[in-house]
C-alpha cells in the first residue's frame, strides 16, 4: 500500500516510517514546513519542524530508503493553527493547537495532498491505535504506552479520516520505539521529546501572542472574587486557570487563577478550593463513532492532556454540544482546553470546554 | 528517469567527467609554482581561461575563475560597489526579477547606506528601457540585470539597457548564468563590464564558474591573499573544475547552434501539448524573447508544490518556483513581479529541457500529466467546498 509518512525528524515518526517500510508498503516521507525559516526576522522559532528537524527527517528518510519531500504549509498552518491559537488567548481561553494541527493539517490538508499522490493512508507518529471493524468502522484507542498516550489530542477526527489513519508507534512503548531507532541506526534514536507547543520559541505564550495580536491584549485589574482589587496585570492572556505563579499579588494564603473575565480585562484569583467543580459543558463535540448518542451516557472524562480521567456523565445538547457532570470535582477546568471521554481505552469523542 | 530541470543543474558532458577525473588524477601541481608540475597545471587553467573567453567573446586576461554564479555575482556587485564608494556613487540599479545571488547581496548593500532601485517588469517579465532611464540617476554605480530568466526564461535587451547605464557613467553587469551555453552570450555585443557564468548551467561540474570583468574596470579584490587571478580572488584554484568548465565551453561555443535548435524544438513540441491536452493552462514568460530550453506552464486550481512531487512519484523530474532553506517551496518572486494573480504564482511549474531529452520522453509526460493535473483539480475543489 501507498502511504504517506508525516515525518517531523523526530523519533516516533522516524520508527514509524521504518516500521511501514519493514512491513512492505511504499512509505513516502512528507515534511511539512510550518513557518517561515529564513531567520530574516529576527524572531526564533520553536522546537518542533525547525531546519535541524527538516535535516534529521531526510537523513532518516534517507537511511531507511523512501523518497521524502518537504512541502509547504505555512499559509494552511498559520490560518488553522497559529490564529486560532492566537484568538482564543486573546479571548481568556487556554488553547491546544495540537487537535488543530492535526485535524486541520496531517488529516485533512496532508491527507489530500496524500490522495493526490495516490496514497491510500497517511501515517503520523502518535502513540494511538486504530481498529478497523468488519463494518468499515473505525475505532480509536489509547496508544499501548500509558505514558505517552495521545489519542487526547485525536479526538476530532472523523471516520472519513480515521479510516485512512495509521498510527505504526501506538503499538509500542517509547523505549521499544527508541530501541527500534538504535537496531536501524537512526541518527535520531537519542534526541529528546519535544514538549512545549513546538512553534512558541521560548516557550513563551504571552510575547507570542503579543507579537502576532498587537493591541488586542491590554493590561487589567486582578481581583478577588468578590472584587476586591488585589493587583494589576499585563494582559488575560498571560494566565490560565489553576495558575499559581506570576501572579505578582501576596496574601496569607496560596492564590490560583480560577477565573478570566477577557470582557473587563479581570484576572480574578482565589484559595485552592475555588479550582473545584463538578460541572462542565463542552461545544464542537465530534463523536468518533460519527452518531452522538441518544441519551445520558457514562464515561470516564479527560480535562487536559495530563490528567487521569475522570468518571462522569455526560448529557447531549443538541448534536455539537454536551455538558459533563463528574462524580467527584475536579481542579482547573479550563476554558479552550479539550474534554475528551473515553470507555477504557476507547476514545468515544470529546469537545472543547467552553 | 526524463529529466526536465536543466536550468537547475545540467548532467556533465562525458567530456567533461573525462578531464575533470584526468586532472583530479594526474595533475596535482599547483598552479603558482614555479617547476614543471605547477607549469602543467597553469597551461590547463590558461586553457580553461581561453575556451571561456572565446564562448563570450572576452579577451581572457578580462576572466576570473569563481565557485559559480552565485560568487560571480557577489564578485561583481560587492566589488565594484565597494571600489566606487569613495566616489560618491552609492546608488545600485536591478531588475526585481534577479536570482537570489543579486537581490540578497543588493539587499546586503542596502544595509550599508546604499541607495537600491529595482526596476519593474512587465507580464512578460521583461525590463522596459524607459523604466531604467527614468531611474537613472548620476550617483548610480551599477546597474544589474539578469541576461535571461531562470524562470520564465525571458531573455532582457541587455545592450539597449546597458546603453543607458552608460550614458550616465554608470558600470553594467548581467547575470548570465541561464544564457550562456543556450543563447549567443557575447560581451562587445551586450556591452557589460562585468558577466557571471556558472558551469554547471551548460554540463560542467558544479562548485565553478567565471566572472568577465572588462579591462579597465575598478574592483576591490573578492578575497586577498596570494596573487591569484591576477590578485583579484586568492586561493589556490579549484584546477580540476577548472578544467572542466573549459570544456563544457568548448562544447557550447562549437555545438551549441545545432544543440539549441533541436532543444527548443522539443520544448515547443512539450509545449504545445500541453496547452492542447490540458485545459487551464497558460505559458508565463515571453514566447518572443526566450531561451529555447524553458517553458513554465500555470495549471490552473492545481497547487504547483502537489503537482511537482506527484510527477516525481511518476518518475518526471519538474521544478517550480525557487526553494526555501528547507526546501519547501515558496511563491516565486518572479512570477509576482510579473503581476500575476496570487493563485498563478502557486500554479506554475517550469519545464527547462536539454542535451539528452527525448521526443519519447516529453511524448510520455504528456501521456501522464493530463491525469494527474486533473486528479489534484479535483482534490483542490473538495478542500475548497470544505473549507
Amino acid at each position: 500500500m501507498r502511504i504517506v509518512i508525516a515525518m517531523s525528524g523526530g523519533v516516533d515518526s522516524s520508527v514509524a516510517a521504518a516500521l511501514l517500510k519493514e512491513a512492505g508498503h511504499e512509505a513516502i516521507g512528507l515534511s511539512m514546513q510550518l513557518y517561515d525559516q529564513r531567520g530574516e526576522a529576527g524572531v526564533s522559532f520553536g522546537t518542533c519542524c525547525t531546519l535541524d528537524d527538516l535535516y534529521d527527517a531526510r537523513r532518516v528518510a534517507r537511511a531507511i530508503g523512501i523518497p521524502h519531500y518537504i512541502v509547504n504549509f505555512e499559509r494552511e498552518f498559520n490560518e488553522e493553527v497559529i490564529s486560532d491559537f492566537v484568538r482564543e488567548y486573546v479571548a481568556g481561553r487556554t488553547p491546544i493547537p495540537c487537535v488543530h494541527c492535526n485535524s486541520d493539517l496531517k488529516f485533512s490538508t496532508l491527507l489530500d495532498r496524500a490522495e493526490g499522490f495516490d496514497a491510500e493512508r497517511v501515517a503520523t507518529g502518535h502513540y494511538a491505535r486504530v481498529v478497523r471493524e468488519s463494518d468499515g468502522r473505525v475505532r480509536l484507542l489509547r496508544g499501548l504506552d500509558p505514558a505517552k498516550d495521545q489519542s487526547y489530542f485525536l479526538f476530532s477526527l472523523t471516520q472519513a479520516q480515521l479510516v485512512r489513519a495509521e498510527f505504526p508507534v501506538g503499538e509500542l512503548r517509547k523505549d521499544e520505539v527508541r530501541e527500534i531507532a538504535r537496531r536501524l541506526g537512526l541518527t535520531v534514536s537519542e534526541k529528546k521529546d519535544s514538549h512545549e507547543i513546538c512553534f512558541v520559541p521560548d516557550n513563551d505564550y504571552a510575547a507570542f501572542v503579543e507579537r502576532h495580536a498587537p493591541g488586542q491584549v491590554a493590561a487589567g485589574l486582578i481581583t478577588d472574587r468578590e472584587g476586591h482589587v488585589l493587583g494589576r496585570h499585563e494582559g488575560t492572556h498571560r494566565f490560565t486557570i489553576g495558575q499559581r505563579k506570576g501572579l505578582g499579588v501576596s496574601a496569607a494564603i496560596p492564590l490560583y487563577v480560577v477565573d478570566i473575565q477577557p470582557e473587563t480585562k479581570q484576572v480574578i484569583v482565589g484559595p485552592r478550593e475555588a479550582l473545584e467543580r463538578a460541572d462542565l459543558t463542552a461545544s464542537r463535540v465530534n463523536w468518533i463513532s460519527g452518531v452522538t448518542p441518544a441519551e445520558v451516557i457514562r464515561a470516564d472524562v479527560q480535562i487536559r492532556y495530563r490528567h487521569h480521567a475522570a468518571p462522569a456523565t455526560i448529557t447531549p445538547l443538541g448534536a455539537s454540544r454536551v455538558r459533563i457532570d463528574f462524580v467527584q470535582p475536579q481542579q482547573a477546568i479550563t476554558p479552550g482546553q479539550a474534554t475528551v471521554f473515553y470507555c477504557g481505552d476507547e476514545v468515544l469523542g470529546g469537545g472543547w470546554i467552553d | 528517469m526524463p529529466y526536465f530541470d536543466h536550468n537547475a543543474t545540467t548532467p556533465v558532458h562525458p567530456e567533461v567527467a573525462e578531464i575533470v577525473a584526468r586532472v583530479l588524477r594526474d595533475e596535482f601541481g599547483n598552479p603558482s609554482s614555479v617547476h614543471r608540475y605547477g607549469q602543467r597545471s597553469k597551461a590547463i587553467l590558461d586553457d580553461a581561461r581561453s575556451a571561456v573567453a572565446a564562448l563570450v567573446g572576452a579577451d581572457p586576461s578580462e576572466v576570473v575563475f569563481t565557485s559559480g554564479g552565485t560568487e560571480a555575482d557577489n564578485f561583481a556587485l560587492r566589488g565594484v560597489a565597494e571600489a566606487l564608494e569613495p566616489t560618491g556613487r552609492r546608488h545600485l540599479i536591478a531588475s526585481g526579477i534577479e536570482h537570489e545571488a543579486v537581490l540578497n547581496t543588493i539587499k546586503a548593500l542596502a544595509k550599508r547606506g546604499w541607495k537600491i532601485t529595482l526596476l519593474p517588469v512587465n507580464e512578460r517579465a521583461l525590463v522596459a528601457p524607459d523604466a531604467l532611464r527614468d531611474a537613472m540617476t548620476d550617483d548610480v554605480a551599477v546597474v544589474s540585470v539578469m541576461h535571461a530568466n531562470n524562470e520564465v526564461g525571458t531573455v532582457q535587451p541587455i545592450s539597449e539597457l546597458a546603453a543607458i547605464a552608460h550614458e550616465r557613467g554608470a558600470l553594467f553587469h548581467t547575470d548570465a548564468v541561464q544564457s550562456t551555453g543556450k543563447i549567443r552570450v557575447n560581451v562587445r555585443e551586450l556591452d557589460v563590464n562585468l558577466l557571471s557564468l556558472s558551469a554547471h548551467k551548460f554540463n560542467g561540474p558544479k562548485g565553478v564558474g567565471a566572472l568577465y570583468i572588462r579591462r579597465g574596470t575598478r574592483m576591490i579584490a573578492h578575497t586577498t591573499g596570494g596573487r591569484h587571478e591576477r590578485s583579484r580572488r586568492a586561493g589556490t584554484e579549484n584546477v580540476a573544475g577548472i578544467a572542466g568548465l573549459g570544456v563544457a565551453a568548448n562544447l557550447a561555443r562549437t555545438k551549441m547552434t545545432g544543440d539549441a535548435a533541436a532543444v527548443g524544438a522539443l520544448r515547443d513540441r512539450l509545449e504545445r501539448g500541453i496547452l492542447s491536452a490540458v485545459s487551464g493552462t497558460a505559458v508565463n514568460g515571453d514566447p518572443n524573447s526566450r531561451v529555447p530550453n524553458t517553458t513554465n506552464i500555470s495549471f490552473e486550481g492545481v497547487e504547483a508544490e502537489s503537482l511537482l512531487i506527484a510527477l516525481d512519484l511518476d518518475g518526471f523530474a519538474v521544478s517550480t518556483g525557487s526553494a526555501c532553506s528547507s526546501g519547501a517551496l515558496e511563491p516565486s518572486h518572479v512570477l509576482r513581479a510579473m503581476g500575476l494573480s496570487a493563485h498563478r504564482t502557486q500554479n506554475s511549474i517550469r519545464f527547462s529541457l536539454g542535451l539528452g531529452n527525448t521526443e519519447a520522453e516529453a511524448d510520455q509526460l504528456l501521456a501522464v500529466l493530463p491525469r494527474v493535473v486533473e486528479k489534484l483539480r479535483s482534490l483542490t475543489r473538495g478542500s475548497a467546498r470544505r473549507a
